[in-house]
């Protein structure tokens, strides 16, 4: 009986080992005929070779501690189960935020420059009021997009910057005081994610809250208070915990709000 | 779907991204957004069935969600791109540039079956239920894949060549 004719899909199937072996010895004997054929699935089968040592030295890698930590169940997963398209879309955003940050603080120094001796305004501001600062000039102001998470959906904006800090961040409740959570964002600190919460009171009057767990120096302080252009901000450091509270609002009633946000975090 | 059995599977992925997208740091995110919408989705996951294939279906429905999403391409820099161009000497090296370079000009859907052919040698079938498509596809893209990738590094190699002397 004759053998069934020699397809495209048998020469590939061939080509990957996937023919049965019967099959595979009438494919080698049409190839023995056909120097043509051969020689383009010899072709293939280099492909394939050249891709697999091209790419199989990844396999050795040592994994991106990233990843290596998405392994387990992030603490958030089963919270915010289905709804979470607008996820992959952040890190564009991050980027331009961290680059308009970038730009802002150059920006602001400049400036500063101009306006104050640098020793004293430069020296005086941490890192952590003047990022504060930059992040409330810049985020604050904007009308329709503050925040990247809503308030509306603080379930899982707490759990989203809790996953990325690495640690449980949660926002304070200052309804007493007047001021509600409009929402928060993940940007970048020092050398990683920081947060930034943001509260707006009847009047559209604005502050925001930003938290960094990038401190190393493990010393912690008390209030201190430090003035970039027309934004007051008190900040505190708590073990690997920074705080820094924002506003264009005046020192006494921003030393009240900065007060009751510690509180609320001692006693947690 | 227990911790061993995730991290099992990240090199896996990672190896197949970084041959899909080209790029360490594109490659990673795409990881990173793999396994965290493994995670949210882990209902859906049917224990018993083969949690590969469910990892790399996920993979590619991102990157198809990706792909529609216009935005900045970016690239990044890494050392490799600071490197002299070899001398013919160093064939080896040559080739697998060639390879990579050749790869990231087929069509995503043919280097997709190709890629999962030769880095995770799936079944055709697999590769069906993976991406979605049906059989007869994935055999088709796969027959064009191979025979596009053939003659671009047929027409390559001259002017890889080239580019060395210069």
């Amino acid at each position: 009986m004759n053998p069934l004719p020699i397809t495209e899909a048998d020469l590939q199937a061939y080509v990957d080992a996937a023919l049965p072996d019967a099959r595979r010895s009438e494919v080698e004997d049409y190839l023995a005929a056909q120097p043509e054929e051969a020689g383009r699935v010899r072709a293939y089968m280099n492909q394939m070779q050249a891709i697999r040592s091209t790419f199989n030295p990844i396999l050795d890698e040592p994994l991106p501690a990233n990843l290596s930590a998405l392994a387990s169940a992030p603490p958030t997963a089963a919270v915010d189960a289905p709804r979470r398209p607008f996820l992959a879309r952040w890190s564009l955003q991050r980027i331009a935020a961290g680059l308009l940050i970038a730009l802002v603080s150059g920006f602001a120094g400049w400036l500063a420059h101009d306006r104050y001796p640098p020793a004293e305004s430069l020296a005086r501001m941490s890192p952590l009021p003047r990022r504060a600062a930059v992040a409330h000039a810049v985020f604050s102001p904007d009308v329709r997009r503050p925040v990247e998470v809503g308030a509306e959906q603080e379930d899982q904006l707490v759990a989203w910057l809790s996953k990325r800090l690495g640690t449980p961040v949660h926002p304070p409740k200052l309804g007493a005081l007047g001021y509600e959570l409009v929402g928060g964002r993940l940007l970048p600190g020092n050398v990683g994610p920081v947060a930034q919460f943001m509260f707006q009171d009847a009047s559209g009057q604005r502050l925001t809250l930003y938290v960094s767990t990038e401190n190393t120096t493990n010393q912690d302080t008390a209030f201190r208070f430090a003035q970039e252009g027309q934004v007051n901000v008190f900040y505190w450091i708590d073990g690997k915990f920074g705080y820094a509270l924002s506003a264009g609002i005046d020192k006494g009633k921003l030393a009240r709000i900065a007060t009751a946000v510690y509180e609320q975090i001692e006693h947690k | 779907m227990d911790s061993s059995a995730i991290l099992a599977e990240i090199p896996r992925l990672r190896r197949y991204a970084r041959a899909m997208l080209g790029d360490r740091a594109a490659a990673d995110d795409l990881v990173q957004d793999t396994l965290e919408r493994a995670w949210v989705r882990l209902h859906q996951w049917r224990t018993g069935s083969d949690m590969r294939a469910w990892l790399f279906g996920i993979m590619h429905n991102l990157r198809i969600d990706q792909l529609r999403r216009p935005g900045l391409p970016t690239q990044s820099i890494d050392a490799d791109d600071f490197q002299v161009p070899t001398r013919a000497t160093q064939n080896d090296e040559l080739e697998l540039r060639e390879i990579e370079s050749a790869l990231s000009q087929l069509p995503d859907e043919q280097r997709e079956v190709l890629l999962l052919v030769a880095l995770e040698e799936m079944s055709y079938a697999d590769i069906a239920a993976t991406l979605g498509i049906p059989a007869g596809t994935v055999m088709s893209r796969l027959s064009r894949g191979r025979e596009r990738l053939r003659l671009i590094m047929n027409g390559e190699q001259a002017s890889a060549r080239l580019r060395i002397v210069r």
